[in-house]
């Protein structure tokens, strides 16, 4: 049998690898891709039809020019957070994580790997949301703020991603992480207007909105595509918030986080299997 | 060199005593068997040489490694086909083989592997839907794709039907012309017995008795069992040779030197006239002597 000798791999090789390969696994994983690509998109349809793409009253903005930007953000976080705590903690149930901890990858470009997949896609979300919103609902590009744009998104996927990889940490099997991501998302986006804006909203969800960072990224995001504003728009307290809420995300899951299936979840699969002679 | 030398590896989880003082040395190009039933300590211990469990106690030297701290190095030159191994579903089998080689200074080709371990006309197919035997399959053929020096195989055919079993077999033995270091957990005695140079019995978390094969347990050095049926009209006591016992209508004949007390036995019924009707002698076999090793009468 031929063996290649070759060089050891570079770090960056390995990572990039992963990065390709994270990317292949999630386009063949339709329910993945329904539900970050084409379901925020269905939002944005369905929330333009429903409200008029007119002028909000009281914002001087139109529905769309409101929305795209929210939803965009709600897309890249299903991207980041959701897709990380599902996959990884999938890939854990699977034995995935213990065959890589065999192999010579380094642990951490395993994990660079995966999330910058989850970045990359959260990046193609937003800018087909984007795209979406110029073409069919003439939402408005505004140079002067694309910097600060950018650096909000770069620092709210990079948070979100390391709480998707904090769920992960913390998710006893790959059916929990689901319903830990959907508990989250679904009512904090409620809360921190992502789906429509809430008016006069009790004090209570006031609080838990400015608390939970999804708000803090989403205002920040929203206002940079808002035509009425003036300024560069760098909203450095909410960016501030968001690192901070990365980086404790990051440092926790780092301490939590485990390579094997733990074991009621083993692989519950094969168990079943096991009863019965496998067929060559 | 050895490539595996172990002393005094310990491994205990709260109250519950894993691996007890364990002693194992195999040598490069061997391929050694630890066999035990389940539960006696077969997978903790080769975790602990794989790096993936540490060792409250021993010293360990893998390939000259210390497997809990060999790192990238140490993988680099090791295979690892585990019990409960998984591989992204959506991947092809060549695409798996192609990530997973890529990972390694050195790589097996990977249309090689795949005619190896059988899976030529599933190469392009999605592992998903693979047969449970075909995933087994690929596992191995995962494990082999770095080119180790070593390939840990944890009960390679687990749930296998007789036949794929014995493909498997097929495969393994290619492997053993390699010339690769392969240490096999079974709990499959036969399996052992079939693939395996040297075997080590593990129970309770002990090793209780290492050999080859042929001398496991003092295989080799066994008494003799020469068995026939009693002829009609013929007490036992007139049977000439001593320690007979009755099994049923079956005399048993326990003999230090079979050949001396077949010679006795056959002159005696030459000598009367009588058919010593379904005559054997046997040795014990590795199961008899596994069973009694493991307690499992």
């Amino acid at each position: 049998m031929s063996t290649d000798l070759l060089r050891r791999p570079s770090l960056a090789s390995l990572v990039w690898q992963q990065f390709r390969y994270q990317n292949r696994v999630f386009w063949r994983t339709p329910i993945a891709a329904f539900f970050t690509i084409v379901f925020p998109l269905m939002l944005l349809v369905l929330f333009t039809a429903i409200f008029g793409n007119e002028e909000i009253e009281g914002l001087g903005i139109t529905t769309a020019q409101y929305f795209t930007p929210g939803l965009a953000v709600f897309a890249a976080v299903s991207a980041t957070y959701t897709n990380l705590a599902i996959g990884t903690a999938i890939a854990r149930d699977n034995g995935i994580l213990k065959r890589i901890r065999g192999t010579p990858i380094p642990p951490w470009a395993y994990i660079a790997g995966r999330v910058a997949s989850s970045v990359y896609l959260a990046f193609l979300a937003m800018a087909l949301m984007m795209g979406a919103g110029v073409v069919f609902y003439g939402v408005q590009i505004i140079a002067r703020t694309l910097p600060a744009a950018l650096l909000t998104f770069v620092v709210g996927v990079s948070c979100f991603a390391a709480l998707g990889m904090l769920v992960a940490a913390i998710s006893p099997n790959g059916d929990a992480a689901p319903a830990i991501t959907n508990a989250t998302l679904l009512p904090v986006a409620f809360i921190s207007n992502i789906f429509f804006p809430i008016e006069n909203p009790p004090r209570w969800m006031e609080i838990a909105g400015n608390f939970f960072p999804l708000k803090a990224f989403a205002e920040a995001f929203r206002d940079a595509f808002d035509p009425t504003l003036t300024g560069s728009q760098f909203h450095w307290p909410q960016i501030g918030y968001l690192l901070l809420w990365g980086v404790v995300a990051g440092l926790l899951a780092a301490r939590f986080f485990r390579w094997e299936p733990s074991a009621g979840s083993t692989s519950r699969r094969r168990r079943r299997d096991e009863s019965k002679p496998v067929p060559a | 060199m050895a490539a595996i030398e172990v002393e005094g590896l310990a491994k205990s989880y709260g109250d519950v005593v894993a691996v007890d003082s364990v002693d194992i040395t195999i040598e490069a190009g061997e391929v050694f068997a630890l066999l035990g039933p389940n539960g006696a300590g077969k997978t903790t211990a080769v975790e602990i040489l794989e790096g993936h469990r540490f060792a409250d106690d021993g010293r360990i030297s893998v390939l000259g490694f210390d497997p809990s701290t060999g790192g990238r190095a140490y993988r680099e030159r090791i295979g690892i086909v585990l019990q409960e191994g998984g591989v992204e579903r959506e991947l092809s089998v060549r695409e798996a083989l192609s990530i997973y080689g890529g990972m390694y200074p050195r790589r097996l080709d990977a249309d090689h592997l795949i005619d190896l371990v059988g899976l030529t006309e599933k190469a392009d197919a999605r592992i998903k839907t693979l047969s449970g035997g075909q995933q087994r399959r690929l596992e191995l053929a995962l494990g082999l794709v770095g080119d180790p020096d070593l390939l840990f195989l944890d009960e390679p055919t687990t749930g296998f039907d007789p036949s794929a079993r014995r493909q498997a077999w097929g495969i393994l033995e290619n492997l053993t012309a390699l010339g690769k270091t392969i240490l096999l957990t079974t709990h499959y005695m036969d399996e052992a017995q079939h693939l395996a140079d040297r075997i080590a019995v593990i129970d309770r978390g002990k090793i209780v008795a290492e050999g080859t094969p042929e001398t496991l347990g003092g295989r080799a050095d066994g008494k003799s069992v020469i068995r026939f049926a009693l002829p009609q009209g013929v007490g036992p006591e007139e049977v000439p040779v001593s320690a007979i016992t009755i099994n049923g209508d079956l005399v048993e004949v326990s003999a230090d030197s079979a050949t001396r007390a077949l010679h006795e036995l056959t002159t005696w019924a030459l000598g009367r006239g009588l058919e010593l009707e379904r005559l054997q002698v046997t040795r014990p076999s590795l199961e008899d002597v596994y069973l009694e090793l493991t307690g499992e009468h």
